[in-house]
């Protein structure tokens, strides 16, 4: 201890500082940063980072947050209208308000970038490898766009005449525009792929000698309408859903459905078909479907428009026979104990001029399963982990492998393929990285977000909706989208709130920096855990210290 | 040090500036806004007042509260001041001799004296010349309301150009939780012992309201502030320092010891004293109110009883109850006098 000559009367001790008291040996617990993965991220079944294209988008970088898209999923023009969007499901939002609208964002990015003409980047260096993706839909494209993205040379057979799949010919216009398919196809295409129309392929393995091919993708989705016996005396009347959407696409010879048309099941495809009839001109578009709307397939926002647009739905019934002049005899149902319909006995006619059968699709197997090893189990096509069939080199995915069959599963699919594909070319296998602990609404602290219900997508004038194929739902202006993607809480991941750098009453936070987050000072931290509770998004955690 | 803004409490409150930008709205930074509107918290070059390694207890809201308050007065003031300190945790915790944690002149007086001594030290300044230097003083709830009231009344009273803030625990902390003129009816407290069924924890009725009765000596400015609520603090110190004369600033802040709570309740607790009513947000100038701040989310009582263990007795017997809901309707007087639950336009533009 010194004794300065210059001290004051009665201080004998030189001041201090508190910095030399190290408190932190108090703590018997640690905050820690950390980054959980979002529900959205979690749901998205394309594995899109949401959460940080719309971090992109919210500061106004909209080519960023696109291209952010575009490393995971390269048709979100098409994402952005078609896709079911799990990841709104997930959202933690719809427990403060409502979920955001991260298809709305999504598909102003698209629109932008066609604005702008942002291209996706391709490496220039080729591997010397090629690969045969059949079939353009969007699996096949999704693989395609992938495996150029990993340096491959990529050809694609299509035994249509345009590229799309049931984007094309399948998913009807007023719901998802062709412009829109075209352009995001286009730029696939310009990106090298090579694309081969018209042709059907029926011998794959010999295709892939003839062609030199180093690897294949199977992607020829589900097209074989499901039949059920019916006993009919005029079976012209009678078609399938699949035939009539897609002969809407070409051009001369559009589907004469006539003034009442009978539309059977109750899936997506049911309602889009009784949608496109009453678009053609139909009185009356009527869904026939044996159970109650609850239990049916079709999704909530799809039926709402429909019976918006004056679709009429017979709830539990079923169509026993179709007669002359198109007289249907259908039978009331009731549901039993197990919720299962069961006839009644109770007949009641309908009149039709077309009966359309809407009951599902299958996989042509049959040219698939002529290839040695391929394994074909409930009428698909078996895969392992890495998505290659029994047959070694030959890979599957989209709605012919086992799974939900949508437009973002199969994308998904192609890009999980594609990195099998590139790991397989190098005699390795693709291990997923390992998912982050979830960030659920209850990490979060939603005191500090404020209420800001989603934004309202405009729709077309219902009478409109009647009688065009105009788009129904419209899209977002820029102000409408930055407020959209501003309501994105970040859950799990930092956003450099200051919180955690404010509550501290031990000053044992440290600001790094914008973009550079923070960092604890465990000389003094207490380990009191206020950072942790007023984190808003959930990424700093408690953990025990070692006594 | 930065030049002082412009900001008043009402232009900053975020409800009704900040409509556009949803995400971390509430929060201390909120990139989103121009760096000009951000909390001095979320600076990279605040003062911190009050540096680390002070002896204060985990989570100890008294600690956060004087450093938000006066880091907000050193930017304010471009670090011209100086403040008086009377006896209490805040003092003890940053002061054992010879460390101190004080980046700021400070000056330690008595328990019962600080606001004389402040205003000494503003007497003093200005025989010096040196009335560009501002003074704050600052004490517990037990400093203030009790034994340094009289000093206070009196330098309200003269009207000397000092900030007073309170910083308010509801207790004697420093010497062991004894009850104060600030400790709420119920309360359990080292002096005001649930005994039985009839004594459930501190009478009612007593105690003293401080900020209502230093606007009875219509001095310039009086507010009462939450550490849950930064923006407003902050706002709220940088008006009071924008008036002349005597001012005070009723800080509420958590004691995870005293109260028997969680050490990382203190924010949440500051949170739910506002969003039940039973400790409004206001300012009042020359006697009259100014401003009140709305409630958000409001709660009942019970949430913010339950996470103490101060009030766990009430809980355990009919007496209790009869507490809780005494406690409720000082909550529903309280949303009533200050229209607490007036519509607010928090809905985006
Ligand atoms: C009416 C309807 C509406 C739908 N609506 C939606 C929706 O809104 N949202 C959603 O997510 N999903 C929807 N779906 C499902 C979605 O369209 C499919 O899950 C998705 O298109 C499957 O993609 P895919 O690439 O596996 O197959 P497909 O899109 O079916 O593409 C397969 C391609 O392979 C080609 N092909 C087939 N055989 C051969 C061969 N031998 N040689 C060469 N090429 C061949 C086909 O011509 C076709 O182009 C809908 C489906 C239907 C039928
Ligand atoms: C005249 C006098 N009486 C008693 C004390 C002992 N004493 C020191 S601090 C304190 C209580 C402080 O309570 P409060 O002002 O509420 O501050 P807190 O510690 O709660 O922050 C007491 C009783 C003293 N220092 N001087
Ligand atoms: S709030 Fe944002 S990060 Fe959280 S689930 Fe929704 S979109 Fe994803
Ligand atoms: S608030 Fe500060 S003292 Fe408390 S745990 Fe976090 S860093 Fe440590
Ligand atoms: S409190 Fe804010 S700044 Fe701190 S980790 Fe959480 S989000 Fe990031
Ligand atoms: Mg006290």
């Amino acid at each position: 201890m010194s004794l300065p000559t210059t001290a004051p009367f009665a201080i004998t001790v030189d001041v201090g500082t508190s910095l030399n008291n190290h408190t932190g040996t108090w703590r018997t617990e640690r905050p820690v940063y950390l980054d959980r993965l979002p529900p959205c991220n979690n749901a998205c079944p394309a594995g899109e980072n949401i959460q940080a294209w719309l971090a992109l988008a919210e500061e106004g970088d909209y080519e960023g947050a696109w291209h952010e898209i575009m490393k995971n999923n390269p048709l979100p023009g098409i994402m952005g209208r078609a896709c079911y969007h799990p990841c709104e499901n997930a959202c933690n939002r719809k427990d403060i308000d409502s979920a955001v609208s991260i298809h709305a964002v999504e598909r102003f990015l698209d629109d932008e970038s066609r604005k702008q003409g942002w291209v996706p980047r391709v490496p220039s260096d080729l591997s010397g490898k090629h690969i045969l993706v059949i079939g353009s839909g969007p699996s096949g494209l999704s693989a395609a766009y992938h495996l150029r993205r990993l340096g491959h040379a990529v050809t694609i057979y299509e035994a249509g005449p345009v590229a799309g799949g049931m984007m094309r010919f399948g998913i009807p216009s007023y719901r998802l525009p062709r412009d829109v398919v075209e352009a995001n196809i286009k730029r696939i295409e310009d990106m090298g792929v090579e694309f081969v129309l018209n042709k059907k392929v029926e011998d794959i393995a010999a295709e892939k000698e003839a062609g030199g091919f180093d690897a294949v993708f199977l992607a020829i989705g589900a097209h074989l309408a499901n039949r059920a016996y019916i006993p009919s005396t005029d079976a012209s009347k009678i078609l399938d859903a699949v035939g009539v959407l897609h002969d809407m696409e070409t051009a001369e010879d559009k589907p004469m459905l006539g003034r009442r048309v009978v539309v059977y099941g109750g899936g997506n495809t049911a309602v889009d078909v009784a949608r496109t009839a009453k678009r053609m001109g139909a009185e009356e578009a009527i869904i026939v479907y044996r159970r109650n709307r609850d239990q049916m397939p079709a999704h909530d926002f799809e039926m709402d428009e429909a019976l918006e647009e004056g679709v009429i739905v017979n709830w539990l019934t079923t169509i026993k026979e179709v007669g002359d002049g198109g007289k249907i005899m259908v039978e009331k149902m009731e549901l039993d104990d197990n919720g299962k319909p069961q006839p009644t006995g109770e007949m009641d006619e309908l009149e039709a001029d077309t009966v359309v059968m809407a009951l599902g699709q299958n996989v042509d197997t049959e040219f698939v399963g002529r290839l040695e090893g391929v394994e074909i189990k409930d009428k698909t096509i078996q895969v392992d982990n890495q998505f290659m069939t029994g047959h070694p080199g030959v890979f599957a995915g989209g709605d012919m492998v086992p799974s939900e069959r949508t437009v973002t599963v199969a994308v998904g699919h192609g890009k999980h393929a594609a990195r099998a594909i590139h790991a397989w070319l190098q005699a390795d296998s693709y291990i997923k990285p390992e998912k982050p602990e979830i960030a659920d609404f209850d990490k979060l602290n939603p005191w500090y977000y404020t209420d800001a219900p989603e934004t309202v997508q405009e729709m077309l004038d219902v009478e409109r909706r009647k009688s065009t194929f105009g788009e129904v739902v419209e899209g977002l202006d820029e102000t409408n989208a930055l407020y959209e993607a501003r309501r994105c809480l970040s859950c799990g991941n930092c956003f450099e709130c200051d919180n955690c750098y404010g509550v501290c009453p031990d000053n044992a936070v440290i600001k790094l920096g914008p973009g550079k987050r923070f960092e604890f000072d465990y000389d003094f931290c207490k380990g009191c855990g206020i950072c942790a509770a007023e984190c808003p998004c959930g990424a700093i955690e408690m953990v025990p210290e070692e006594i | 040090m930065n030049k002082p803004s412009q900001r008043t409490a009402a232009d900053m409150a975020p409800e009704q500036k900040v409509k556009f930008y949803q995400k971390g709205t509430f929060t201390v930074g909120n990139r989103l806004v121009d760096a000009d509107s951000r909390n001095v918290q979320s600076s990279m070059d605040r003062s911190n007042a009050i540096t680390s390694g002070h002896r204060a207890c985990q989570g100890c809201g008294e600690a956060l509260g004087a450093r938000y308050a006066l880091d907000t007065a050193m930017r304010v003031t471009g670090g011209k001041m100086m403040a008086a300190n009377a006896t209490g945790c805040l003092e003890v915790f940053t002061t054992p001799y010879p460390e101190t944690s004080w980046q700021m002149p400070w000056m330690h007086s008595l328990f019962g004296n600080a606001p004389a001594v402040a205003s000494g030290m503003q007497a003093a300044m200005k025989a010096k010349g040196k009335t560009d230097t501002r003074i704050i003083a600052q004490g517990g709830d037990g400093g203030t309301v009790d034994i340094g009231f009289g000093c206070l009344s009196g330098m309200f009273e003269r009207n000397d150009d000092v900030l007073y803030i309170c910083y308010d625990n509801e207790a004697y902390m420093n010497t062991g939780v004894q009850r104060s003129g600030a400790t709420p009816g119920g309360a359990r407290t080292a002096t005001t012992m649930p005994t039985d069924a009839d004594h459930p924890g501190n009478v009612f009725g007593t105690g003293k309201n401080l900020p209502r009765i230093a606007m009875a000596h219509n001095i310039p400015y009086v507010a009462t502030a939450s550490v849950a609520y930064l923006q407003d603090l902050e706002a709220k110190v940088e008006k009071a320092m924008s008036f002349k004369g005597a001012r005070y600033i009723h800080v509420y802040v958590p004691c995870p010891l005293g109260w028997g709570c969680a050490s990382n309740a203190t924010i949440s607790l500051a949170r739910l004293v506002v969003e039940t009513g039973m400790f409004p947000l206001f300012e009042a100038e020359h006697g009259a109110v100014t401003s009140t701040r709305p409630i958000r989310q409001r709660v009942p009582i019970e949430q913010y009883l339950k996470p103490q263990r101060r009030f766990a007795h009430l809980f355990k017997s009919p007496q209790g109850q009869e507490a809780i809901e005494k406690l409720q309707a000082m909550c529903d007087r309280n949303i009533k006098d200050y229209d607490l639950l007036r519509e607010t336009e928090e809905t985006p533009a």
